[in-house]
């Protein structure tokens, strides 16, 4: 059973067995618009909390991802080469962005769980 | 994921007459040039743009600057100020040209209509105030400089903008040349119609009262084929027709010579001279100039925006990047900007420099999508 942690610069990761699956929030995509490339980490890469792990470029701007844990990227989702709208359709699952494996746990005390994101990004307005 | 700044502004945004309704739309609303304008409405920028090209396509461009130049001595009066051949404009023609200063330089580019009793004159919102004085400055007494504060300003663009013109205007306005003028009534609004456009994509632009603009949009709106479309697509569509956007592919550090207008100066006015920066064009005309504006084709999927370097094969800093981004119809990243003249060669390889790495592109033919301009005449 996974657990879904979320950061106020609105990545989510899904975490079960240690590894945790990293993407942005439909609340990012739709701030974003039409995502229209991923630039994605290489496998094997150690990235620290908060690192700069990805840029998703829209049609606008490039954002950054972060890290929302440190670890190692383990697996790059290769999908997004070819259609990176997945991104836009399915933010929260097909839309994931890199897998990392957990060098400490803990740092995901620092996150909100599914009730404070809410709240969170109701406050943004 | 880090989120682009919110622009603070000190002035209260202006708005258009169309504001009440891009909100209404749900138009994603964005500080332009002083005006609070719709970016996007919520099909989103891709799909506003090749809706453009497939059909027909509503902006709200109100916020450029309409003005009308009254007086006989209007059209040779407006001939000191831009290399355009004005004197060869016939009635209800118009022509792309620009605000030159005295280095050659470009304070603007504009479109000029000649009417019954002088000129009519759109420029960007970005350069509405100092364009208009600067005619004020430099038109004589006898022209005078009209700003059109009341009217609003729309565009219609795509293959089937005509359709819908037809069906609205009467099936004449089907032959209506490129390029050309009609006050005409359209779907019981009298307005100031040109087939023109900055979409690569046939078109019209449709100058109305500011009073009627939000019920002739409406009416348009209601059309099958016209959805309407925000300063996003606009954007992306003008950059895949490789055409200019002051402040970024043009200002006062690029000469039209650099920026591939010359075909915007008649042979008569290149001879003559007679505007400002002319021995400077003739100067580059005679001997050549040290960059040019080139269309660049990244290779792959990575946008390479405004202010990117461009360097050659061997990695030696060739230029910038001025307009970039991702053209939807083109399926990729597009751009243009300024190369040293011997790289300027449409196939030649360069690298971009995009967050800190090279990234492979070539020097491209523009534009990067068929333009759609009505030939018939």
């Amino acid at each position: 059973m996974a657990d879904i942690y979320y950061t106020e610069d609105h990545e989510w990761i899904s975490v079960e067995d240690g590894v945790g699956t990293v993407g942005i929030t439909d609340y990012a995509q739709s701030q974003l618009g039409d995502v229209v490339y991923v630039e994605l980490p290489d496998v094997g890469k150690e990235l620290a909390q908060k690192d700069e792990a990805a840029v998703v470029e829209s049609v606008k701007a490039a954002s950054d991802v972060y890290a929302p844990v440190s670890g190692e990227v383990v697996e790059v989702n290769e999908a997004l080469a070819d259609t990176p709208g997945t991104v836009n359709e399915s933010a929260s699952s097909d839309g994931w962005f890199y897998k990392i494996k957990l060098s400490e746990p803990s740092e995901l005390e620092d996150l909100m769980d599914e009730a404070a994101y809410q709240a969170f990004i109701e406050g943004l307005g | 994921m880090s989120q682009s700044p919110d622009a603070t502004n000190a002035a209260p945004l202006k708005t258009t007459p169309l504001d009440a309704l891009h909100r209404e739309l749900g138009g994603k609303m964005v500080p332009f040039a002083g005006y609070d304008m719709p970016v996007q409405y919520p099909a989103g920028i891709v799909k506003e743009h090749l809706h453009t090209r497939a059909k027909a396509s509503l902006f709200d461009v109100s916020h450029m600057g309409q003005v009308r130049l009254l007086g006989d001595a209007a059209v040779a009066a407006l001939e000191a100020l831009v290399p355009g051949d004005l004197q060869a404009l016939k009635p209800m023609r118009m022509r792309y040209t620009m605000f030159t200063d005295d280095k050659a330089g470009i304070l603007d580019d504009l479109m000029v209509t000649r009417v019954e009793d002088g000129l009519f004159v759109v420029v960007n919102a970005s350069c509405k105030e100092a364009d208009i004085a600067h005619m004020r400055a430099g038109l004589p007494k006898g022209v005078s400089v009209e700003y059109l504060d009341d009217r609003a300003l729309l565009a219609l663009q795509g293959p089937a903008a005509v359709d819908v013109m037809a069906r609205l205007a009467g099936e004449a306005v089907r032959t209506m040349p490129f390029m050309s003028a009609a006050d005409i009534d359209v779907g019981g609004f009298a307005c100031f119609v040109t087939r023109s456009g900055y979409t690569g994509e046939d078109g019209f632009e449709i100058s109305v009262a500011s009073a009627d603009a939000d019920a002739f949009a409406r009416r348009l709106l209601a059309e099958a084929e016209v959805e309407p479309a925000g300063l996003g697509a606009r954007d992306s569509l003008r950059l895949e027709a490789g055409l200019c956007l002051y402040g970024h592919d043009i200002d006062t550090t690029t000469s039209p010579i650099e920026a591939g207008l010359v075909w915007t100066i008649s042979k008569r006015r290149r001879e003559a001279g007679g505007f400002p920066g002319a021995a400077v064009i003739q100067d580059q005309l005679a001997n050549g100039v040290t960059r040019k504006r080139v269309g660049i084709r990244p290779e792959g999927r990575v946008v390479a925006r405004e202010h990117t370097a461009i360097v050659d094969a061997g990695g030696s800093p060739i230029g910038e990047i001025t307009s970039g981004g991702f053209g939807p119809s083109a399926g990729g990243p597009v751009g243009m900007g300024y190369v040293a003249t011997d790289s300027a060669q449409v196939g030649m390889d360069v690298s971009l420099l995009v967050r800190g790495a090279p990234r492979p592109a070539q020097v491209a033919a523009m534009p990067f999508v068929p333009h759609g301009y009505f030939k018939g005449k």
